[in-house]
């Protein structure tokens, strides 16, 4: 692999200096310049002007318009939309008018009785400078040198999809090639500088900075407007308290799960309903595999390596879904962490794939409940106690008969905590003809099946099956993965 | 041709030259870091034995789980107070 230069040589170009008098951006294919061309021929006449033209280097007639087709001037001053009009005073902009406004235009320049003719204003159009098509090219051209990461170049006949797979970065999907151009994109998502740190990552506990997250959501096939929920996930993840380091390196088969919450999950479309924990969804499908490209890339882990799942499971190729908070007949998740409603969240849950508690039948709180606990005693073993928590998913169906029971979530969980105690008879070793077991001083006890704090409730789900989904933890406490809900900074 | 981010850590390898073989066990002191795992100390309390017999002066140090890293203060203690560490795995 070669590496290019760090920054395109255009991007040490200092900005160019604006005349003194009047300055104009237009462009030809906006109406209102058009309109105004006769404007600007009548200061002309009385003040020094200097014309800035976006795309026809004839235009404005008879002005020897200044060709700034490059829209090298007008992205250094930030031109949004023409025509803009500046007065300028050595080097600086002491005024501003956007758009055709007579008053405004008359007072800038100091001619007055411009075009009579006209209406008194006229809105503009978008400078060719901010254009979808032309802004990330710019950005790259000028801004380039803002990004610190090591450029990698491929070789002209390599593919890049291909490039990524040779060296390592990708997860056994494609991956999106990082160019410079869509990093710079991909960064306009947040409003922290590129520099900044976001966490240490594990396993090999290395820094991690907002443009190195950007690069691996690049990667992931995020949008820019996930990328806070993708910088929350990857601070969540690095705490001492989640430990991804303990949950990457296990030969069990969890990985990280994120469960969003608050209007962040609208505003970038993710999925809590039909086929939730499914394909299809790009937000879904897309932010969790970004956090674990930056564990493998960032921090080093990967599998056979450092980790040693002996299953693994297909959600770590990323697994993130939204709660539906909407058709929910509780708090959202996010509120069991202290977070009042509304506050947009990530909570990460150490998880494995997630399993069906089939229940058509249950229209009593009671009966479901039942049913419920019936399964969660099983999770991983039915003489597994206490080790591991659990998210357990309830679909809107089941939902309801708690709804209209009256139920709120507390109820819920205290009565599946009371009937997830398991006898101690049940439980030591050799009991029910099975070795794995519980020492016997458990006999005539009874054991809860989770921690106080391991049974955690979500509402999500399509509207029609009367089903529920368990979502079995890792090692929970100390020694292994506390759940972390963190706040998604815009 | 094309010029993509490089998305990992860039941490290139520093370049670490390997600290000097003992030419003999005797006299030197070696660490042994038991990672916490079950039964990890049994394999370490038979090294003690057969290391001591050798002549070398055994410390013993345990990380605090073996899920997480060696705390920074603990790799640094034992790089302070030993010649060698064998750091031991066992399940």
């Amino acid at each position: 692999m070669s590496q290019a230069p760090s920054a395109s040589d255009a991007s040490k170009e200092s900005p160019p200096p604006l005349p003194s008098g009047v300055v104009a951006f237009v462009k030809r294919d906006c109406p209102t310049c058009v309109l105004v061309e006769p404007i600007l021929q009548a200061i002309a006449l009385e003040v020094p002007i200097t014309v800035y033209t976006q795309d026809d280097p004839e235009f404005p007639a008879g002005l020897k318009p200044v060709d700034d087709t490059e829209l090298t001037v007008s992205w250094h001053y930030d031109i949004d939309v023409v025509p803009t009009l500046l007065r300028v005073e050595a080097g600086r902009v002491v005024e501003t008018a956007l758009g055709w406004h007579r008053g405004e235009w008359e007072k800038l320049s100091g001619v007055e009785g411009l075009g009579p003719d006209l209406p008194e204003l006229r809105v503009g159009c978008g400078s060719l400078s901010v254009d979808p098509s032309r802004a990330p090219e710019l950005a790259l051209r000028f801004s380039g040198s803002k990004l610190q990461s090591r450029r990698v170049e491929t070789a002209s006949l390599e593919d890049d999809i291909q490039a990524c797979f040779d060296r390592g970065w990708t997860d056994g999907l494609p991956v999106v090639p990082p160019t410079e151009a869509r990093v710079l994109a991909m960064l306009e998502g947040t409003t922290r500088s590129p520099e900044e740190l976001v966490a240490v990552v594990p396993p090999d506990l290395q820094p991690c900075s907002v443009e190195k997250v950007a690069i691996n959501a690049v990667m992931a096939g995020c949008r820019p407007s996930y990328l806070p929920v993708v910088l929350a996930a990857v601070e969540a993840a690095c705490t001492d308290e989640f430990n991804i380091h303990g949950l990457l390196a296990t030969t069990m088969s969890a990985g990280p799960v994120l469960i969003v919450n608050g209007p962040i999950r609208k505003r970038i479309g993710m999925n809590s309903g039909n086929n939730v924990l499914g394909q299809g969804n790009r937000a879904n499908s897309t932010i969790g595999r970004a956090l674990q490209l930056v564990i493998r890339n960032v921090g080093g882990g990967r599998p056979g390596d450092v980790d040693r799942a002996t299953f693994g499971n297909p959600g770590k190729v990323g697994f993130c879904f939204a709660e539906d908070e909407e058709g929910s007949p509780w708090t959202p998740l996010s509120t069991d962490f202290g977070f009042e409603a509304g506050t947009n969240t990530v909570t990460l849950f150490p998880g494995e794939g997630p399993r069906t508690i089939f229940d058509q039948l249950s229209r009593e709180p009671e009966s479901l409940a039942r049913s419920f606990a019936a399964s969660l005693r099983t999770m991983y073993s039915p003489k597994s106690v206490m080790v591991f928590d659990v998210v357990l998913i309830v679909s809107p169906e089941h939902a309801r008969v708690f709804r209209e029971a009256g139920w709120s979530k507390e109820d819920l969980r205290a009565k599946l905590h009371e009937l997830t105690l398991l006898p101690g008879d049940e439980l030591v070793r050799g009991a029910q003809g099975i070795a794995e077991g519980l020492p016997d001083g458990v006999r005539g006890k009874s054991i809860p099946k989770f921690r106080p704090d391991g049974l955690h409730i979500v509402h999500a789900g399509g509207g029609a099956g009367l089903f529920s989904a368990i979502i079995a933890g890792w090692v929970n406490g100390e020694m292994g993965s506390r759940t972390v809900s963190w706040e998604i900074q815009s | 041709m094309t010029i993509l981010l490089d998305p990992t850590s860039e941490a290139v390898p520093a370049e670490r030259t390997r600290a000097k073989r003992l030419a003999t066990l005797a006299g030197q002191t070696v660490g042994l870091l038991d990672i916490a795992k079950m039964r990890g100390d049994i394999f370490l309390d038979r090294l003690e034995e057969r290391l001591t017999k050798k002549g070398a002066k055994v410390i013993r140090y345990k990380k605090p789980t073996f899920t997480k890293p060696a705390p920074i203060d603990l790799r640094h203690e034992i790089a302070e107070q030993c010649d060698a560490v064998v750091e031991a795995l066992a399940d």
